[in-house]
């Protein structure tokens, strides 16, 4: 049979029943899926059979017996699969925030220099942005990790901090806060926050209705002072801090005891994290400002707001809009570039889980499918909380 | 405070001489105080208590700075400095900053990096460790551009990439007809002679095992096949998305949201030791080939999306006018739709390869060396301990060069596909 009679039949055939050709590419699909995810079932089936494995998460209870440097969580070799789990997922979300609360505020920064009049900010930080983005992440990491952190002082010598801090090769040690009756506190935290919330939403209305400003800000400030104050004074609560001290370990080997210890690969992996998103946040923040039209800029000027004014009142509530969307996805590169951690031990998701339990137990269809769930559980939380506040601070069409 | 500092007056064109060379003396009074701090360890203020005496050059460049600050003083120079970085009182002290850092940081690293650093030599005796030792960049580089590839055969890879520069340079200088020859032979033959090429084993070729491949050239490599075959894939998921059929769209926003949601590290991880698991019992695939695959998987996702906003900026009309032509789906994709829609994601394509080539250095983690896995190897030679710092800063030169110019390009690309249309 020749193959253009066989296309003629099969048109004319699809052309007499369209449901056909509109269910053809789906069938297709669906069989090519099936049979795809079947055939790597069967084969990851038979080569667990010949390794005598069992595919199962019972793992996740049994004893772990390694040992995490750092951990947020009581930790030990005792403690479960699922318990160093959640110490590496703890210490990812951890190092993601600290990212993300440093990368936002210098983006912003670097983002409003990069459009700034005098010639020498605009230039420095476009010079920033164009250094830190085009170098790999990795790269980066390994810079701050193993030649700049590497060179601090050690222990004996550190840098000082006003008596209180110090900066050494082992890390940065800071004092730890020591409370008592913390709960109170933080029970006064929320408090003065949900009080902090009633009185903008009243100021607001009265401006609304009657064009009169109370001084919101300043009583807000004073409610978040005052009302936690008042637990020290009445509560029970209070706080001494605890200073880290030099400390004789042998006959060569100091290094600091008590405080609060940020580990060196914490250091280097926010430091690395934040320069580098910076950039891309600069670049949205940028893009954002310039895409308020010009008319608002002069409109406001022209009633007699200050430049600062300007930026504060009607150009940045404007460019929110506009900058949220791209920076939300700063935010998911960030998170997901945290895994480089695994890079420099410190120890994230990746390198407990994926690395030394995986190691350990052997179940690398397990381990790594969690893993890979986790980030992407934790992107969609990310992009759901974006997305809220983006539709929060939407124009709203009356 | 502000008003105090106008003993001699308010700043007006009336004694403009005076204040401009007054304010020009206060300025390079800040500056000589700056430089003379740092670099001949001399202080002309010491006489002042420590805390003012710190603050003494911005103080002096700042009361310098207001001085000048003449607005329409007639002087062409002074009005465009007053301008550009003297606007008012937070800009001038911004800007003295800015300048007394420079000043301060720009020898010494100039310093380190050329007129102390150590270029010619063998061994890391000959390093003075003044400045930057460029000896042991020098005597590694073979293994940082090749890996570990055997140096008798190394002319392979500097052939491959010889022909793919010539190719793509030749390219641009030949009539359309031929240039389209060009990219089809670069397209779907090319890789193949390469692949060859490199790897050997056979018309005489000695075979080159995949652990021995490394440094720069893997870089390039990686990035380069995982975009050859992310592309189709990634214009079939992009179709797919906005396909109409319930099935095929859930499945590629499934396929395609999943490995845009994952970091490349936990690809990576998938691709060492789960893909394994994956093979039918018995057949064997090399590490780098499951690499390959895995990042082409990855990136196939973030090009369906590139593609896809091709997709979406044509107009409507492109598609009705395509239909009422009597055109199918793939007639009009092909002809239509598509040579428009590619047109357009061209630039953000050169980004997703920029990012790409950013994203290889991963590859360490399951043990494949490019230059930065090399760098952290020839770092760890007990011969060459204590050298992170200089193999650091050519990795990062390097890459900067690639990913600079390949920005750039891609924006040089941007501007000229808008104004197209």
């Amino acid at each position: 049979m020749d193959i253009k009679n066989t296309t003629k039949l099969f048109t004319s055939f699809f052309d007499a029943n369209p449901r056909f050709k509109n269910y053809l590419p789906q069938a297709l699909t669906l069989f090519f899926i099936i049979f795809v995810i079947g055939y790597f079932t069967y084969n990851a089936q038979v080569n667990m059979d010949n390794r005598g494995i069992d595919f199962g998460f019972r793992f996740l209870g049994e004893e772990s017996s390694f040992d995490i440097q750092f951990s947020l969580i009581e930790y030990s070799g005792a403690s479960t699969y699922a318990r160093a789990y959640l110490v590496g997922l703890l210490n990812t979300i951890l190092v993601a925030v600290i990212g993300i609360f440093f990368a936002s505020i210098l983006g912003v920064v670097i983002g409003i220099s990069r459009l700034s009049p005098n010639y020498l900010i605009a230039k420095v930080a476009e010079w920033y942005i164009e250094i830190f983005r085009n170098i790999p992440l990795l790269l980066q990491l390994f810079f701050w990790y193993f030649a700049a952190l590497r060179a601090l002082p050690l222990p004996k010598e550190a840098i000082n901090f006003f008596d209180i801090s110090y900066l050494s090769v082992k890390g940065l040690y800071v004092p730890k806060f020591v409370w008592t009756n913390f709960d109170i506190f933080l029970y006064s935290i929320i408090a003065s926050i949900i009080a902090i919330i009633f009185v903008l939403k009243y100021a607001r209305k009265q401006q609304e209705q009657t064009g009169r400003r109370i001084p919101s800000f300043f009583i807000s400030v004073g409610i978040i002072i005052l009302i936690p104050l008042f637990t020290f004074l009445f509560g029970g609560v209070s706080l001494t801090f605890e200073y880290p001290v030099l400390k004789q370990m042998s006959e060569t080997i100091y290094n600091y005891v008590g405080g609060v210890s940020i580990i060196p690969e914490l250091m280097a992996l926010a430091l690395a994290l934040s320069l580098y998103t910076a950039t891309f946040i600069a670049e949205c923040v940028r893009a954002g400002i310039l895409g308020v039209t010009k008319g608002q800029k002069e409109a406001a000027a022209s009633i007699g707001l200050t430049p600062a004014q300007v930026l504060r009142l009607v150009i940045m509530p404007q460019a929110l809009r506009i900058i949220i969307p791209p920076t939300t996805n700063q935010y998911l590169n960030l998170t997901k570039n945290s895994s480089l951690a695994a890079a420099i031990a410190y120890p994230d998701i990746v390198l407990v889980f994926a690395g030394t339990a995986m190691m350990q137990t052997g179940r690398a269809i397990e381990i790594v499918s969690i893993t890979m769930l986790t980030y992407l559980s934790l992107s969609i939380v990310i992009s759901i909380f974006m997305n809220w506040y983006n539709r929060k601070m939407a124009i709203k069409e009356k | 405070m502000i008003k105090k500092l106008n003993f001699l007056g308010m700043p007006t064109r009336d004694k403009l001489n005076l204040f401009v060379s007054v304010g020009t003396l206060l300025f390079v009074l800040g500056i000589i105080d700056v430089i003379l701090n740092s670099f001949f360890e001399m202080n002309i203020t010491s006489f002042l208590p420590r805390w003012i005496n710190y603050f003494t050059p911005l103080v002096f460049s700042f009361v310098g700075l207001h001085y000048i600050r003449i607005e329409f003083s007639g002087i062409r120079i002074l009005d465009r400095l007053n301008k550009n970085i003297n606007l008012n009182w937070f800009n001038a002290i911004l800007t003295s900053l800015i300048i007394f850092v420079l000043i301060k940081n720009i020898p010494p690293l100039l310093n380190w990096l050329f007129f102390d650093a150590d270029f010619i030599g063998t061994s890391k005796e000959e390093c003075s460790r003044e400045g930057a030792c460029w000896i042991f960049v020098n005597v590694w580089f073979k293994r940082l551009i090749y890996g570990l590839y055997p140096n008798s055969e190394i002319w392979r890879i500097n052939l491959s990439f010889l022909m793919l520069i010539g190719l793509v340079i030749s390219a641009f200088f030949v009539t359309p007809k031929i240039k389209k020859y060009i990219i089809i032979f670069l397209l779907f033959i090319f890789p193949f002679i390469a692949m060859n090429l490199i790897s050997g084993g056979n018309f005489g070729l000695e075979w080159v095992e995949t652990p021995a491949w490394g440094g720069l050239s893997l870089t390039f490599i990686i990035s380069i096949f995982a975009l050859l075959f992310c592309f189709p894939v990634g214009m079939f998921l992009a179709l797919g998305r906005r396909s109409s059929a319930p099935i095929v769209r859930y499945s590629s926003i499934g396929f395609i949201e999943f490995w845009r949601g994952v970091p490349l590290i936990t690809v990576l991880f998938m691709a060492s030791v789960m893909m394994p698991m994956f093979l039918p019992d018995g057949v064997y695939m090399d590490k780098l080939v499951r690499v390959i695959i895995a990042i082409t998987l990855f990136e196939a996702a973030y090009m369906a999306e590139v593609i896809r906003g091709g997709l979406q900026a044509l107009p409507r009309g492109q598609y009705d006018a395509g239909k009422s032509l009597g055109m199918g789906y793939w007639r009009m994709h092909l002809l239509v739709i598509l040579p428009q829609a590619l047109k357009l994601v061209i630039p953000g394509v050169a980004n997703t390869f920029l990012a790409l080539v950013k994203d290889t250095p991963l590859i360490l983690v399951v043990g494949l060396l490019e230059l930065v896995g090399m760098i952290d190897m020839a770092k760890t030679n007990p011969e060459w301990l204590g050298f992170a710092t200089e193999g650091y800063v050519f990795a990062g030169v390097v890459f900067w060069i690639i990913c600079y110019s390949m920005s750039r390009y891609s924006q040089y690309l941007e501007r000229k596909y808008k104004t197209d249309r």
